[in-house]
């Protein structure tokens, strides 16, 4: 038992009686962490297959306590979905609309004032935000589509604990919201071997050239010191093991119909990764983000709850 | 009498079109579907004569031959009505003539200038003959509205726009987005600018004197209004000479002296129809006793003048042949720069391309990704500014068509998405000393990762890092991967460009072995 693994379950003892704010362990983001529960939930990660991918996240988000642990009323989320490419849902390179629409319900379920949906795409924008069908759900759910699109929406800010990465423009609504959730897809990446939580962090920053060149891993687990997400939920219904991210033809998907979701972006990122079926330590991001301490990738000393429908 | 109504007629006509028109280039929001063009744009001349002689289909493109009819029987209507560039001039003098103070008599017969209209008739068409545009695209009316339109027009509705959605965004309102212009270049500004200063000028001062000395569509149409059914002519027996027909031709071409109108320079705007007192000046009906006309001599020296300047310009155009020709691919060069420009799909190669377009800049206009932008000499001075495919600033949509749709001219075919898909514009070129995962020892992918069809795939390379390898068989030269390079200074993956687009292979599609058993532990 470690330092931090001990002051962990001292404190996950003690929580049931406090009524204190219970910070992660060595989660510096208590600045951001308007959202953090009152108690600790017993469960730092909820993996969960077998349904469609609404379902899922119903039976998910009750087993950590329910959205209302996130998001209390009054407050602004931002739902971060990848809506990278121009390419319809079925051919799995963005999040799955669905899920996108209903954690919005949720959020809304649970009080929130206003929900914000945006992605810094790589194809153009608008065609992405259409084809995606992510446009239509967030808007039929009621959350507010913003343009990423415009150097004018993103603010410079100081990476206080990164390496390479020390300085970045990011999203005003990044910087401006109580809540924020991050709703990746899982999929191959030709860079970054895997891409899940922390890759998909790419799409609040206006330079990734900057981050690709120099040194892709690094800066990625940089930029996810900077404001973790409240919540990670990762899409995996349909997990692109080829040709990815952007992928080729339906061919390159296996159907998963899997998800995972937890508070923690490592261990997310970990058992993502063995989901996809790689060793975590293969990812050198995942690597660099458990040294910096954002996280614990010991996916064996978690308190996993795993669901199958 | 109904002639009286025929001004009224001739400018709601006029503000139709010209309020259409000018849409199709300012619709940076695509509110309007893009098919919407080609019926907007039917009747242009100069893109409807150039899009028959391409497609060869009369349904395709009928509009020149309407033009044509329309002027055999009552003039040059198109210059008042369906002619862009004419409303423009008409709008200028209406609102010089509101906010100037002295109201003087404006126009007054002005003695056709032969030299210069013809000139610029035989400068512009000739050399098309011998596959230069050059001219042309400098001259042709629709189309310099249009890059008066993409490269003036458009940015100031995009900065209204962009400045009303700051404001908007203080408040947490993000009903409007900024629209981020790429597309203005320097010449097209410039060039467009100093074209509008010219017939805003020229207007202002002398009315339609641009139509009438310059343009090579009205001295054309002008040729055609000779022989019209119905002409505009002073009736003898009712005109009492005040003259005040010709102070209010902005053509210059009714002189009281002689009581003669000049067909040929008339645009059919019925101005003088109604400020005549004694309605002396309206259609003359066909079979009428012709009135007396002053033309019929100045046929041989035109014809041969026209001989002559034919001569002169077949010289010039041999100009043409003196500009860049595009080189031919070459397998084993390696450095970065491109040898070869790219043109839009459907354009079929720098050869149909650079002799069909116009650079009206629509597709520019039209573009989503903003890939397209006016070219300065990529494609040589004869093709100065059009468009090309510019990699630095975006790259080419998978999913889209938009350029093949909207193109008048031709010099753009209709693709459809599955034809697109194929088509290769140029081939994809790895420089690996150039690239980061060598250079910097670290991963990247950038390219791949834009790639739609990976003919940029990742392989593995020293240790875990993986880098580029390409298929140029599959590419299809969208640029993806060029435009996501990070590498600095030089892009160390680009397309040079196929002169003759081809056809890409499709990419092989393997089935994934692995199967799902959802009943399976999870291997965490």
């Amino acid at each position: 038992m470690d330092r931090r693994d001990f002051i962990r379950k001292t404190f996950a003892a003690s929580a049931l009686a406090a009524a204190g704010p219970a910070l992660a362990p060595g989660d510096k983001s208590y600045l951001w962490a308007f959202g953090s529960s009152l108690l600790q939930n017993p469960y730092d990660l909820v993996a969960i297959k077998g349904g469609e991918a609404d379902v899922m996240f119903d039976r998910a988000i009750a087993s950590i306590g329910g959205m209302k642990r996130f998001v209390k009323k009054g407050q602004t989320v931002v739902v971060k979905p990848n809506i990278g490419w121009d390419v319809v849902p079925e051919k799995g390179a963005n999040t799955n609309p669905k899920l996108v629409k209903r954690i919005i319900e949720h959020c809304f379920n649970a009080g929130a004032k206003e929900v914000f949906v945006f992605d810094h795409t790589c194809d153009y924008w608008t065609k992405c935000y259409s084809n995606s069908g992510i446009e239509r759900a967030a808007k039929d759910s009621g959350a507010k589509v913003v343009s990423a699109a415009s150097e004018s929406y993103y603010q410079q800010v100081k990476i206080k604990n990164g390496k390479r990465l020390t300085s970045a423009k990011i999203h005003e609504l990044v910087l401006s919201a109580n809540v924020f959730i991050n709703v990746p897809i899982l999929k191959n990446h030709g860079g970054a071997k895997v891409t899940a939580s922390m890759k998909n962090l790419m799409g609040i920053i206006w330079d990734r050239g900057y981050m690709h060149e120099n040194d892709l891993h690094q800066t990625i687990a940089d930029l996810a010191s900077f404001r973790k997400p409240d919540l990670n939920v990762i899409d995996a219904y349909y997990v692109m093991k080829n040709h990815g991210p952007k992928g080729v033809s339906k061919e390159d998907l296996l159907t998963m119909k899997s998800q995972i979701i937890s508070t923690d972006i490592v261990a997310a990122d970990a058992a993502a990764i063995k989901l996809f079926g790689l060793e975590p330590d293969k990812v050198d991001y995942l690597r660099h983000a458990a040294e910096m301490r954002l996280g614990r990738k010991d996916l064996e000393k978690l308190n996993i709850n795993r669901i199958k429908i | 009498m109904s002639l009286a109504r025929l001004k009224k007629v001739r400018i709601a006509v006029s503000i139709l079109f010209f309020a259409l028109t000018a849409f199709l280039f300012l619709d940076f929001k695509s509110f309007l579907p893009l098919t919407v063009n080609k019926y907007v744009l039917y009747l242009q001349f100069v893109p409807s004569v150039l899009k028959f002689i391409n497609v060869f289909s009369l349904l395709a493109a009928a509009g020149f031959i309407f033009v044509i009819v329309l002027s055999l029987f009552f003039g040059r209507v198109y210059c008042s009505t369906i002619c862009p560039l004419g409303t423009l001039q008409d709008l200028a003098i209406y609102f010089s003539r509101k906010f100037r103070r002295k109201k003087k008599s404006r126009f007054h017969y002005l003695k056709a200038n032969n030299f210069l209209r013809y000139g610029f008739l035989a400068i512009s068409v000739i050399p098309v003959f011998f596959g230069s545009m050059f001219a042309l695209d400098l001259l042709d009316p629709y189309s310099n509205f249009g890059k008066i339109s993409a490269n003036l027009f458009r940015p100031v509705v995009v900065f209204l726009n962009n400045s009303a959605a700051y404001a908007l965004e203080k408040f947490q309102n993000y009903s409007l987005y900024p629209f981020e212009l790429r597309t203005v270049s320097l010449l097209g500004a410039v060039f467009s600018l100093f074209f509008l200063a010219l017939v805003i000028i020229m207007s202002v001062s002398k009315g339609r004197l641009y139509c009438n000395s310059i343009c090579p569509v009205g001295t054309l149409l002008g040729l055609l209004s000779r022989f019209s059914f119905f002409k505009i002519a002073i009736d003898q027996s009712r005109c009492k000479g005040c003259g005040i027909c010709e102070k209010s031709c902005k053509s210059g071409c009714i002189d009281n002296k002689s009581r003669t109108v000049d067909y040929s320079r008339c645009v059919s705007c019925f101005d003088c129809f109604n400020v005549c007192p004694s309605q002396g000046i309206g259609y003359l009906k066909p079979f009428k006793k012709k009135s007396n006309s002053a033309q019929k001599e100045t046929d041989y020296a035109k014809r041969e003048f026209i001989f002559k300047t034919s001569a002169y310009i077949l010289g010039l155009s041999g100009f043409a042949f003196l500009q860049k020709k595009p080189k031919s691919y070459k397998n084993n060069s390696v450095p970065t720069t491109k040898q070869t420009p790219l043109t839009p799909p459907g354009s079929m190669g720098i050869e149909h391309f650079t002799s069909t377009c116009t650079a009206c800049h629509l597709c520019i206009s039209a573009c989503p990704a903003q890939v397209l932008q006016p070219s300065y000499l990529e494609f040589g001075l004869r093709g100065m500014m059009q468009p090309h495919m510019d990699y630095r600033t975006s790259f080419c949509n998978f999913e889209c068509v938009a350029c093949t749709e909207v193109c008048p001219n031709g010099a753009i075919l209709p693709l459809t998405l599955e034809q697109k898909k194929l088509t290769q514009l140029g081939k994809v070129r790895f420089v690996k000393d150039d690239c980061i995962v060598k250079t910097e020892n670290t991963d990247c992918g950038a390219c791949s990762e834009h790639c739609p069809t990976k003919a940029v795939n990742m392989v593995p390379y020293i240790g875990k890092l993986s880098i580029p390898q390409v298929n140029d068989e599959i590419c299809i030269g969208c640029g993806a991967c060029e435009y996501a390079c990070p590498a600095k200074p030089f892009k160390a993956i680009y397309v040079e460009g196929n002169p003759v687009h081809l056809k890409a292979k499709k990419p092989e599609i393997k089935k994934l072995e692995e199967k799902v058993d959802y009943k399976e532990d999870f291997p965490f």
